[in-house]
C-alpha cells in the first residue's frame, strides 16, 4: 500500500462521510457545510490525479464563492424545518434501496470490464495550469468565449430575476426633482381682495389666526 | 498504486449518495440543489480520472465547463428559490402545486 493509495482512501473516506452527513442532517446550514467539506475532499482527489489546477479551482470558485452563496440564501430564508423534514423516515427505504442497487451496478461494470495502465507520474517540471491554458486559450477558444457568455447570462438572469421596488421605500426619482419647473407648482389666480372678517372671538393668544376663517366655529 | 478503478467506483459510490439524497430530501429545495451539486461533483471526478489516464487534457477543459455552468446554474437556482420564498413564503416542494403537474 503506498503512500499516495493512503492518501486517496483518507479522502476518498472523508468525500463519502461527507456526502452521506450532508444527506441526513437535519440543518440546511449544516448540510451546506458538509458539502464544503466533500468539495474539499474531492480536491484532494483531484490532486491526486494530476489537476492542480482544478482543483484549486474547485476550492476557490465552489468553496468560496458558490457555496458561500448557498449559505447567504439558507440564512435569509426563514424556513419551517420540522415540516420540511416530515415524510423523511417515510421515503428512507426507497432511497437507499435506489442507492444500494445503483451503486451495486455500476461498481460492478466498473470493477469488470475497465481496466487502464497506470501511466507514468509527471515530472517536477510537468506544469498543469500551463498545459490547461495552452488548449483552453487555442483549441477551445470558442467554448471558452460561449462560457463567459453563460457566466454573464447566470449575472444577469439572478439580478433581474431577485430585483424589485420595495413598496415602503420613500426615495423620489432625481429626474422628476429635477425637472420640476415654476409653472407646474404655482397657479396665480387674480380675485378681488376681500374685506377682513370680525374681530377674533374667544381669541386665546396669538395663534388663533389659522382658526379665524374656519366656517364650523 | 491508484487504478481507474479506485476513481471511477469513488465518484459511483457518490454519486448513488446523492441520488439517496435527492429521494431523502425531497421537500426541501435547498437540499436537492446541493445533491445535484455533489451529482456533478461525482462526474467531473469521473472525468478527471479518465484524463489522467489517458493522458488527455480534453477531460480537465470538459470539467472547467461543467463548473462554469455548475456555477451558473446555481446562481440562477437560489435566485428562483430566492423569489419563491418571497412569493409563496415557503420552500417546501409539496406546496408549488400552482401548475396542478
Amino acid at each position: 500500500m503506498t503512500f499516495e493509495l493512503i492518501l486517496f482512501y483518507l479522502f476518498g473516506a472523508i468525500l463519502l462521510g461527507g456526502a452521506l452527513a450532508m444527506i441526513s442532517v437535519r440543518n440546511p446550514v449544516h448540510a451546506a457545510l458538509f458539502l464544503v467539506l466533500c468539495f474539499v475532499a474531492a480536491a484532494a482527489v483531484w490532486l491526486l490525479a494530476e489537476a492542480e489546477f482544478l482543483g484549486i479551482v474547485l476550492v476557490l470558485v465552489y468553496v468560496g464563492a458558490v457555496m458561500v452563496l448557498f449559505l447567504f440564501v439558507v440564512m435569509m430564508l426563514d424556513i419551517n424545518l420540522a415540516k420540511l423534514r416530515e415524510g423523511f423516515t417515510e421515503y428512507l427505504p426507497v432511497g437507499i434501496v435506489v442507492a444500494v442497487a445503483m451503486a451495486t451496478v455500476l461498481v460492478a461494470v466498473i470493477t469488470r470490464y475497465i481496466t487502464m495502465d497506470v501511466p507514468e507520474r509527471a515530472g517536477p517540471e510537468y506544469a498543469n495550469t500551463e498545459a490547461l491554458g495552452a488548449i483552453l486559450y487555442t483549441e477551445y477558444v470558442y467554448p471558452f468565449e460561449i462560457a463567459a457568455v453563460i457566466l454573464l447570462v447566470a449575472i444577469i438572469a439572478a439580478i433581474s430575476l431577485t430585483m424589485r421596488k420595495r413598496p415602503d421605500n420613500k426615495s423620489i426619482d432625481p429626474g422628476q426633482q429635477m425637472a420640476v419647473s415654476r409653472e407646474g407648482r404655482v397657479r396665480m389666480v387674480s380675485m378681488a381682495s376681500e374685506k377682513k372678517k370680525s374681530p377674533r372671538r374667544g381669541a386665546q393668544g396669538g395663534d388663533a389666526d389659522g382658526q379665524q376663517d374656519d366656517p364650523s366655529k | 498504486m491508484i487504478t481507474l478503478e479506485h476513481y471511477l467506483v469513488l465518484a459511483a459510490l457518490l454519486f448513488s449518495i446523492s441520488v439517496a439524497g435527492i429521494f431523502l430530501n425531497r421537500k426541501n429545495v435547498i437540499v436537492l440543489l446541493m445533491c445535484i451539486e455533489l451529482m456533478l461533483l461525482a462526474v467531473n471526478i469521473n472525468f478527471i480520472a479518465f484524463s489522467f489516464f489517458l493522458q488527455d487534457l480534453a477531460g480537465q477543459v470538459f470539467v472547467f465547463f461543467i463548473l462554469t455552468v455548475a456555477a451558473a446554474e446555481a446562481a440562477i437556482g437560489l435566485a428562483i428559490l430566492v423569489l419563491l420564498f418571497r412569493n409563496r413564503g415557503t420552500i417546501n416542494v409539496q406546496d408549488l402545486d400552482a401548475m396542478k403537474g
